[in-house]
């Protein structure tokens, strides 16, 4: 169980938290432009990295908000927490 | 009962004050207060334990702790456990226990016990208490830091209870003493940490009362998980003496070294009379001497080492003891038990007559956790044995469980780690720490040795398996290079000890029979738990009611009394109808259709789910997330609305009430509020951050009772006279706030049913008020109450689909034929893009329509599937693949239509209307003809009254 | 005599060859687990070709296929997963035969049980839609889901009551590495190279079309290549240039001691979610859901277990003393609507194959059978052609998670 830091909260048990996939994915400005295959884009391909992910997380047992985390998919490491609609963070 | 033969005339841990009565294997025993079963049997004499599962050889305590591969033993009284090691079953007054080959066994009795668990959170977390531990967790605990101290063993002293270093032992026991007064500080004992997960979290099982036996106090969790956050950890784990593989080693008698010292000290046991001792390194020699000392001859000492050991030998010889340098055992000689031991050598071998056969091939540090937190191991030659090397968790290892094997060291280093911990953590160590002195013997390194020469198929590797050398090399035969491979062809190390004696055994044989070196071949993986950990531990009180949160109604006391049953819905129990006197639920249900078709009716509607939507931009987020347009929707005015996923399939719907300009109160389906809630704050939060609206759920604020049927007017102009419910004055779909009974209540004109009908919403408090008094004000009317189950008759004979049964996921607002809810002014709306891919213009998609029995009395059960008229032109099913072209999703007996209805997603269905096809109902085709998904009032008039 | 338990036949003496790698193959698989070996048996069985590598960057069939619950079953709701698991089933059936190794294929059903009138309604629909795919399956009443299964606690006053459920009784249970190795051995036999150790490290493209891999161990040139790396599809993909709408998600299973037997089927269960068997040595083998998070750490977070124990014991109080003796994480990765992809790729002469989720094991044979036929054909087999890419686009999705709502 990971110790994840809401950036409202503090490290809270990752049993409070809700995942929400892979962030910086917008809703499509005008989806009505979008080819079939753009559409299918959005709507099912998410990044699947092996090592860092910008990934979205949200406290759904205590404030509720979303948040932004750089998370290692393969040590489960986090590495950084960032508020949602801020750019993601460069990790070294 | 046999006396205690072997037990020695004083010393060891346990009280000899206070004997214990126990049986095992049908014999009666006695022991005392601090034994192990396994101390115990082997004070009465008994070694043998059980025999192997594969070749049926007999076996015998062959360790002293929970690296124990043999003595597995079944608890039968006072409860049965199975599997348990004879050397962690602590002695108690009437255990009755047996030893085991293979299986355990289970009671089918349900458990008696509790179990619970707890979350704690430290600053350090020193696991281990022994010499290390211990010296870690004085320093630490002097700083001010929060310390939990966890151990398996019932006391602190870990590895010095076997010991007769004394005056360690009485340090220990003072820090024991400080670390318990200090309120900071937790010293767990019968605590095994069995798990080190992600963020420094270690999973501990406490055994508190199975030591009491029948003597547990009932109210007391028998076992608890303690689920440790730690800033930091340090890891004195210690380590465990690992055996060789040579000819006859599984025959009882043949011990490991150390076990015998900590049976001869810590339990006052002997495990024998007349030992031979077989060694790769110098530790062995402490219990030559310790055994000596107790009064067991050592017939000779084979230390593999060439040199032998140049501190012990010198000694040995003033002992008299013989020590054979550069021996080896070629054999064991007995049955049931060692009788006497070949030892071969450079000046060729001799037999040696011994009942014990005591061994050392090295020690392995207890890696299991480091491993679990994602340390790497690395081999170390000059130990041979494999030590941690690096992990990215806050962890430190000290004393054995780094492959530090001296005292002195031991407590140094576990200082050094407890030092470093706390002022990573940010409090200030004390200046000087202060430790016992500890002799220290230089050891000579240890000989990297793992099979003696002999027949392969006589040399054990994993006994509880019956793993041989013979079967390893089958194994490198059939090409096994790795030893994951060979682990999964031999089984070796999947016991329930998981190869914590036989594990680098297992990697070292493969290594010596593939010519490879034993680091690069590496080990198996250890995955937690550390030691088996019980299913109702770990299922602790989330059982039978707190399985899962129950959550009732403000109402839910009255439909009990009532004499309701109930349907669980979600975490919601919903009443699902309310049984007279002898009726079954067909009759209770028409009777409660008929009172809402034909005279009024009442139900509890408030587990649907309601969300309050404030701010200036609450019409325009509505407007994204609904299908149809609520931003024109008037205040006072409801309107029903759908809610698609971005894929365009219907994932809930409700009504939308507007309160205010910039106000609405929106209703889900009961099981749908919590992911409308998060789909509203997520787009609100992530995608729309501009919008100015506020989400709150209201679902336990609001509790509604809806109020139907024709003289629903009635009942309601009774209970709120000043409210003018004439049609004209309070029109379908809207709302009005009055009070109803006296209290305030918001009162919609809505029908989920087709009839006139009103659904009452006030605060929860006033629920079961309001309810009582709208069904006293109903009685001249025959008011009735009705559950889920006439709320869903009552909505299919009006083709008013339930979300999650009439739809799947898969399911369109078009399939449900509902394009009139589909909004074409708006430029978007989630869902809206996915409504123009290609399959969503399949012609043959599902829609639902209407079923009706050709019979008129046959009830279609709910899943079943239809098939085309032309499927079956022979008047009976093809060979499957049977085509179908789709599902009953709802089914009824309707007291409204007199005759059994249903409704169903079908291919193409609206084309279909007035098509017969049909139901194969076990060997039957029953003839249904497609209709309308609307069969009752059609014209809709009845919704005015 | 030999204790209960200690049953397990021998493996074979003779297993496969460890060769080092050729400059160039007919056909280049990535990935040398379950799919990846039946694939390659199949290819050199079915189709002739047996110029094949398998290129496993650990050891053979050590990842998922080393970590699943064994559970093969094939009452899956919609027709295009009917057809592929029941093929899958139909081949399990004779696989102890066709491969020669006793792989102990145990059909002993599989019960998944009812907790709610909206499962009831579901488990009813699979179970009909079943029969009329021609795959056994059947509704049980409570009372006769005691009659299959005795310690399963029917009891009405518990949280989630048993409300019945549906049984496949030639569903079951085999033993994984059996399996693997019973492929391996076969395609090493018929001249299939084994390579372990070899991580392909990228994926050679030429004008459009795939004509080799590089490895930990060198260039290999491929007439073809297939992709078959489950929980890294995505990883591998990739080095095409190749998206795949795939997550890559924990799942976590445990086993317990031996134990005398008490339980004849296999057990499953959504709402009170746990699914459970006892395996052939005594052994109870026990999983639930998947980790929320996507993760290739091969391990997952604890409270998912406990969630589990807790599930396990609502079903069979009779466990309560039984011990958790090893837990570990599998990596599965996930599609939109729960189906595998099987089929071409943008890529020419690259294959796909992932997606399988929790359902990977039972549909191995299927697998290697329909894989093999795609990649030496050129275009799908029809059982694996609603199983395309291209679904996503359409809309045609085999959405198995709504109304199914049965993973694994």
């Amino acid at each position: 169980m990971m110790l994840i830091s809401c950036p409202w909260c503090g490290p809270r048990e990752e049993a409070e938290f809700h995942y929400g996939g892979q962030a910086h994915v917008s809703y499509p400005e005008d989806p009505s432009a979008l080819s079939d295959e753009e559409w299918a884009r959005f709507l099912f391909y998410r990044d699947n990295p092996k090592g860092p992910f910008a990934e979205r997380w949200n406290h759904s047992a205590s404030c509720r908000r979303w948040f932004n985390v750089i998370r290692d998919t393969v040590t489960y490491e986090i590495l950084a927490v960032y508020p949602v609609g801020t750019p993601k963070p460069v990790i070294a | 009962m046999s006396t205690q033969e072997f037990r020695t005339a004083q010393g060891g841990r346990i009280d000899r004050s206070r004997p214990i009565r126990f049986r095992f294997d049908g014999s009666d025993y006695t022991g005392y207060v601090g034994d192990t079963l396994a101390s115990a049997l082997l004070a009465n004499g008994v070694i043998q334990t059980s025999t192997s599962i594969k070749f049926d050889r007999p076996r015998g305590i062959f360790a002293a702790g929970a690296e124990e591969p043999n003595a597995l033993v079944q608890v039968e009284a006072p409860f049965p456990e199975p599997m348990l090691t004879a050397t962690t079953v602590e002695l108690y007054d009437g255990l009755v226990a047996c030893g085991l080959g293979g299986q355990g066994r289970l009671s089918p009795e349900p458990d008696p016990a509790r179990y619970d668990s707890v979350h704690v959170h430290c600053d350090v977390l020193v696991v281990g208490a022994g010499p290390a531990g211990l010296a870690a967790a004085a320093v630490a605990a002097e700083t001010g830091a929060r310390v939990i101290v966890v151990d398996e063993r019932p006391e602190p002293g870990g590895s010095l209870l076997g010991t007769r270093e004394t005056s360690v032992l009485e340090w220990a026991t003072s820090v024991a003493d400080r670390l318990r007064s200090n309120p900071e500080v937790k010293l767990l004992t019968r605590t095994t940490a069995f798990g080190y997960y992600d963020d420094n979290f270690v999973l501990a099982v406490e055994r508190r009362t199975n030591h009491l036996g029948a003597a547990a106090p009932a109210h007391r969790s028998r076992e608890r998980i303690w689920r440790i956050r730690a800033r930091r950890v340090i890891l004195a784990t210690g380590a465990h003496e690992r055996p060789l593989a040579f000819n006859g080693n599984d025959i009882p008698g043949v011990m490991l070294a150390g076990a015998a010292r900590t049976y001869v000290n810590r339990y006052g046991v002997l495990p024998g009379r007349r030992a031979v001792v077989l060694t790769t390194n110098d530790s062995a020699y402490e219990a030559v001497f310790d055994l000596l000392d107790a009064g067991v001859e050592i017939a000779a000492v084979a230390d593999l080492r060439t040199g032998g050991s140049p501190v012990w030998g010198p000694r040995c010889a003033e002992r008299g003891v013989e020590v054979l340098a550069g021996y080896g055992v070629a054999d064991v000689t007995g049955a049931d038990r060692v009788s006497a031991v070949t030892l071969a050598g450079p000046d060729g071998s001799r037999d040696v007559a011994a009942d014990l056969l005591l061994v050392s091939g090295g020690w392995n540090p207890v890696g299991a956790l480091y491993s679990h937190a994602g340390g790497r191991l690395r081999f170390d030659t000059d130990l041979g044995s494999f030590v941690p090397d690096g992990c990215r968790q806050a962890v430190a290892v000290a004393g054995a469980a780094k492959g530090t094997f001296g005292l002195a060291g031991c407590l140094a280093e576990g200082a050094a780690a407890g030092r470093e911990a706390v002022e990573a953590a940010g409090f200030t160590a004390p200046a000087d720490t202060r430790l016992p002195a500890a002799d220290e013997q230089p050891a000579s390194p240890t000989a990297q040795v793992w099979v003696l020469p002999g027949d392969e198929s006589r040399q054990y590797v994993d006994l509880q398996r019956d793993v041989t050398v013979a079967e390893i090399r089958r194994a490198t035969g059939a090409g096994m290079r790795s030893v994951e491979h060979v682990k999964r062809y031999t089984t070796a190390g999947t016991a329930h000890d998981q190869g914590k004696t036989s594990g680098v055994l297992t990697s070292g044989v493969v290594a010596h029979l593939l010519g490879v070196d034993v680091g690069e071949l590496g080990t198996t993986t250890f995955r937690p738990p550390y030691t088996p950990v019980s299913f109702a531990a770990l299922a602790g009180r989330d059982r039978g009611m707190l399985y899962d949160p129950v959550r009732v109604t403000a109402l839910h006391p009255w439909h009990e009394a009532a004499g309701a049953l109930f349907e669980n819905v979600g975490q919601w129990k919903r009443p699902w109808y309310y049984p007279r006197d002898g009726e079954d639920m067909h009759a209770a249900v028409l009777r409660e259709c008929r009172a809402a078709r034909e005279g009024v009716a009442m139900m509890d509607a408030s587990t649907l789910g309601k969300i309050d939507v404030q701010g200036p931009d609450a019409a325009v987020l509505l407007d994204r997330l609904y299908t149809n347009m609520m931003s024109t929707l008037k205040v006072g005015s409801i309107r029903y609305g759908v809610m698609c996923r971005a894929d365009g399939m219907v994932f809930d719907d409700g009504t939308v009430i507007r309160l205010a300009e910039d106000r609405f109160l929106v209703t889900t389906t009961t099981g749908g509020a919590a992911a409308v809630l998060e789909w509203m704050e997520d787009f609100l939060q992530t995608e729309w951050p501009d919008l100015r609206v506020h989400c709150t759920s209201v679902t336990e604020q609001w509790a509604t009772v809806a109020l139907v049927g024709p003289r629903s007017r009635e009942v309601l102009a009774t209970l709120a006279p000043t409210l003018a419910v004439d049609n004209a004055s309070f029109p379908f779909m809207t709302w009005r706030d009055t009070e109803v009974a006296g209290i305030p209540t918001r009162v919609c004109r809505i029908s989920f049913s087709g009839e006139l009908a009103y659904e009452l919403n006030v605060s929860w408090w006033d629920a079961l008020a309001l309810w009582q008094a709208v069904y006293d004000a109903g009685q001249p009317f025959g008011i009735t109450t009705y559950g889920t189950e006439t709320m869903h008759v009552l909505r299919a004979e009006k083709g008013f689909p339930i979300i999650g049964q009439d739809t799947d996921g898969t399911v369109t607002p078009q399939d449900l034929g509902m394009d009139w809810i589909v909004s074409k002014k708006k430029a978007d709306f989630v869902g809206k893009r996915s409504f123009a891919r290609a399959d969503n213009h399949r012609p043959d998609r599902k829609q639902l329509v209407g079923l009706l029995p050709d019979d008129g009395t046959t009830l279609l059960p709910e899943g079943v599937h239809l098939v085309a008229a032309e499927t079956v032109a022979t008047g009976a099913l093809p060979e499957p693949p049977v085509p179908m072209l789709g599902h009953v999703t709802s089914s009824y007996h309707s007291a409204a239509l007199g005759r059994p209805f249903a409704l169903a997603l079908i291919r193409g269905g609206r084309g279909r209307i007035g098509e017969r096809v049909y139901a194969p109902l076990g060997d039957a085709l029953v003839p249904v003809t497609i209709t309308s998904s609307v069969l009752y009032d059609p014209e809709g008039a009845r919704r005015d009254g | 005599m030999a204790g209960p338990g200690s049953d397990l036949p021998d493996h074979p003496d003779w297993l496969w060859r460890t060769p080092e790698p050729k400059r160039s193959y007919d056909v280049v698989i990535i990935g040398g687990g379950g799919h990846g070996l039946a694939t390659a048996y199949y290819l050199a069985k079915n189709h002739g070709i047996t110029n094949v590598a398998v290129l496993e960057r650990g050891w053979l069939a050590g990842g998922n296929m080393a970590r699943n619950t064994t559970i093969i079953r094939s009452n899956y709701l919609w027709d295009e997963s009917a057809g592929i698991y029941e093929h899958a089933l139909k081949l399990w059936e004779g696989l102890e035969e066709q491969l020669d190794y006793p792989i102990l294929f145990s059909q002993r059903g599989v019960l998944n049980l009812a907790h709610s009138l909206q499962d009831v309604r579901d488990s009813v629909r699979r179970v009909e839609a079943n029969r009329l795919n021609g795959v056994d399956a059947e509704w049980l009443d409570p009372q006769q889901v005691k009659e299959v299964c005795p310690i399963v606690n029917i009891s009405p006053d518990v949280r989630y009551p048993v409300l019945g459920g549906t049984y496949q009784p030639r569903a079951g249970i085999a033993k994984h590495d059996y399996v693997a190795w019973a492929f391996a051995r076969a395609a090493d036999a018929m001249g299939v190279d084994l390579i372990q150790h070899c991580e392909v490290t990228g994926i050679d493209i030429v004008d459009g079309r795939a004509v080799g891999v590089r490895t930990t161990r060198g260039p290999i040139a491929a007439g073809k290549v297939a992709m078959c790396a489950a929980g890294h599809a995505s990883v591998v993909a990739a080095m095409a240039g190749v998206d795949l709408p795939v997550q890559s998600h924990p799942l976590q299973a445990l086993v317990s001691e031996l134990l005398e037997p008490v339980h004849p089927t296999v057990v499953m269960s959504n709402a009170v979610h746990v699914y459970v068997s006892q395996a052939h040595k005594g052994e109870l083998v026990m999983g639930a859901g998947i980790d929320s998070y996507n993760g290739y750490g091969q391990r997952g977070s604890f409270h998912i277990i406990e969630r589990q124990m807790s599930a396990a014991l609502e079903l069979f109080p009779t466990f309560a003393r039984a011990h958790v003796l090893r837990t570990w994480g599998g990596i599965v990765d996930v599609t939109p609507d729960a189906s595998a992809i099987m089929g071409l790729t943008p890529v020419d002469e690259l294959y796909v194959n992932c997606g399988w989720g929790t359902g990977g094991f039972k549909a191995t044979p299927g697998v290697g059978w329909c894989y093999a036929h795609t990649i030496a054909n050129g275009e799908p087999h029809p059982l694996n052609a609603p199983f395309s890419l291209e679904r996503f686009t359409t809309g045609a999705l085999v959405d198995e998670h709504g109304a199914a709502a049965v993973a694994h």
